[in-house]
């Protein structure tokens, strides 16, 4: 696997809403692997919502996945590319979007990454912890498939190390 | 015939508001109501729960200030677990709250004032809405939009080393603190590379004020004058006098200057405290009992603080303030907009605040807990960004839950919403029959001087878009407009 990549995984979302955790979930489970593997140049960062100190995060970054639970009319999981958006941000303190994100980082740094956001299919949204069996099966699904993403050099390599700037 | 106009939801304030405007015949503004329409009953939610998961369970309360929840609730469960009210804790519990209280503030104010309020300044209330919020101030004024950022971050560094973790933090418990920062996180704070240092912060926080400053010369009117009304003032302040954000005794001040609370303990509030329920709102109106609810409302917030303080411990922030209070001769400022000049003094007592702290070696070692006699009951104040927040619980001898009571910033500054909206009304509706965006983002901005989060107050939360709904006297709507 090229390890010159610098990569971020970052999470967000509610783990105190059942599925809305299922990002938090996903970062906890891939951070083991990452252990596992011993790839030190994979990063991973998770939290409450997205917000704009996020965009001097990802700016230091080659690729950034952000990862998030879905209510979308999806079967399990969908990883998308994100591009900058150069309309009217959607922003509250309370809610940012990759989109947002990616914007502010290019604006005020001159630079961003290649941005994908992996949507995970979640099914419960009460005030309790803990994923639905639904959600931990997509889970483990978009697991699988973005651990083989990371190893997969053809992935990697089509993204220029270093080379952000845009 | 009258007529009604009805702005909702509000946008760049969160949760769920809407305004409405009711003109009289000659569309003159009749009366002017912010309305807050979502409940979520916070307080009753955590009946039932064991009283040791307050602290970390009330984060869930707000995503702009879960460290004030944290520390207003764990102040309250100091109380019930005997460990005194705000002054029993070991010097280093206190010293590491503070610390994360002042990145709470620092990060929150640095939001709130760069990304949410400066735009506005920038681009003009009237400017182009597609230009005027945060990436239209990177692209305009991209080293201050920098600032804002890493400000912002270091703040939120600050909370990640002071309460463990970014989600739910757990560094508070009930009489103490549950870690010390380490001698590598003190001197990456103090000592690293810029701009994530506490020098740096301070730098920028004096020239965060030089901006607004310059603003101010160029542009007085505005400032000086989009909404002005006299009000009362509350704040925690030390017992000295002295500007506290984290513990303190109450005080509030009359438009002239005159105490009307003298220093009283917290724990007692109910003695000194009310509050209404008006049947247009699920957000309550508090005021002070002895004045009344016509004349005991008050405002809480940088304003009021900067307005009941008699002096800051800090010494730059300390000059800013005597240039604050001068400007007015010594007398409460009343002006909304001033609002923003108050959040930039306390960044930058928070910054130096930050420095003093980190550089007290209470803050790597020492006790972290103290013990004492349980009680049934307990009171938490803080000073949060938005304002003095009240947390009070009572528990029963199985340790749960009986009652919740919280009194949060923006509850606390409902009446002076009010207020400033039915000033700006007045101002940019009076004699005209058509709403403007111009005109809505004034209302937004008076709201936005307080407080961006509307959420907490009654626990909504999400983001809505602006609707503007028009009615006649019989309440038939006349014309709707959203954005």
């Amino acid at each position: 696997m090229p390890d010159d990549k610098q990569i971020l995984i970052y999470a967000y979302g509610n783990p105190g809403r059942q599925d809305d955790g299922l990002g938090n979930r996903f970062v906890e489970k891939i951070g083991e692997w990452i252990r596992k593997e011993n790839l030190p140049n994979i990063d991973r960062e998770s939290n409450y919502q997205l917000n704009i100190e996020d965009a001097e995060t990802i700016s230091g970054k080659d690729i950034v996945i952000f990862v998030d639970a879905s209510d979308e009319d999806i079967e399990d999981f969908r990883l998308s590319e994100v591009t900058p958006s150069e309309g009217r941000p959607e922003f509250t303190t309370h809610a940012a979007s990759p989109s947002f994100i990616l914007t502010l980082c290019r604006r005020l740094f001159n630079k961003y990454p290649r941005t994908y956001l992996l949507q995970i299919r979640g099914y419960k949204w009460e005030f309790m912890e803990g994923l639905s069996a639904g959600a931990e099966k997509n889970l483990a699904m978009a697991l699988d498939f973005i651990q083989k993403k990371l190893t997969d050099k053809m992935f990697l390599e089509e993204i220029p190390t270093g080379q952000n700037t845009r | 015939m009258g007529r009604k106009i009805t702005i909702e939801p509000v946008t760049r304030v969160e949760g769920h508001g809407k305004v409405t405007i009711h003109l009289d015949d000659e569309n003159n503004v009749a009366q002017t109501r912010l309305h807050i329409v979502e409940f979520r009953g916070f307080e009753r939610f955590v009946q039932g729960r064991p009283y040791w998961e307050m602290p970390v369970l009330v984060q869930r309360l707000c995503g702009i200030c879960p460290v004030s929840h944290h520390l207003a609730a764990a102040k309250a469960l100091d109380v019930i677990v005997g460990a005194g009210t705000g002054e029993g804790l070991t010097p280093t519990a206190e010293k590491m709250r503070r610390l994360m209280h002042y990145g709470q503030i620092f990060q929150s104010h640095s939001l709130h004032f760069f990304h949410l309020a400066s735009p506005d300044l920038l681009f003009g209330i009237d400017g182009d809405p597609l230009k005027r919020n945060i990436i239209g101030v990177a692209m305009e004024n991209r080293d201050l939009a920098v600032q804002g950022v890493m400000m912002r971050k270091f703040g939120q560094e600050i909370i990640l080393a002071t309460a463990g973790k970014k989600i739910h933090g757990t560094g508070a418990i009930p009489g103490g603190i549950n870690r010390h920062l380490t001698e590598v996180e003190r001197d990456s704070f103090l000592h690293g590379p810029d701009p994530l240092n506490a020098d740096k912060m301070i730098e920028w926080s004096l020239a965060a004020l030089d901006f607004f400053r310059n603003y101010h010369k160029k542009n007085k009117e505005l400032i000086d004058n989009f909404s002005v009304f006299p009000s009362n003032h509350l704040s925690l302040v030390r017992k000295d006098g002295a500007m506290d954000l984290y513990h303190g005794v109450l005080r509030a001040v009359d438009p002239s200057g005159r105490k009307i609370l003298k220093d009283v303990d917290y724990q007692d509030y109910l003695d000194y405290i009310d509050e209404e329920v008006r049947t247009w709102s699920y957000m309550k109106f508090p005021y002070l009992k002895e004045y009344g609810k016509k004349e005991g409302w008050y405002t809480v917030g940088p304003l009021a603080r900067c307005n009941t303080a008699d002096f800051i411990s800090t010494p730059l922030a300390q000059k800013e303030l005597e240039r604050f209070k001068a400007y007015t001769g010594g007398k409460p400022n009343c002006m909304s907009m001033h609002m923003h000049w108050a959040r930039l003094i306390e960044v930058l007592h928070a910054a130096e605040m930050m420095k003093e702290l980190l550089m007290d070696p209470d803050i790597v070692k020492g006790e972290l807990v103290t013990k004492g006699k349980k009680t049934s009951q307990g009171v938490g104040l803080i000073e949060a960004p938005r304002g003095t927040l009240f947390h009070h619980y009572k528990i029963n001898d199985r340790d749960q839950i009986i009652m919740a009571n919280l009194i949060v910033s923006t509850t606390n500054n409902n009446q002076p919403m009010n207020e400033a909206v039915s000033y700006i009304a007045k101002s940019y509706m009076t004699g005209r029959q058509e709403i403007t965006e111009p005109m809505m983002n004034a209302v937004e901005v008076g709201i936005r001087a307080y407080d961006p989060c509307l959420s907490c107050a009654t626990h909504a939360f999400g983001q809505m878009p602006l609707e503007i709904s028009l009615y006649d006297a019989g309440g038939n709507l006349l014309d709707v407009k959203r954005k």
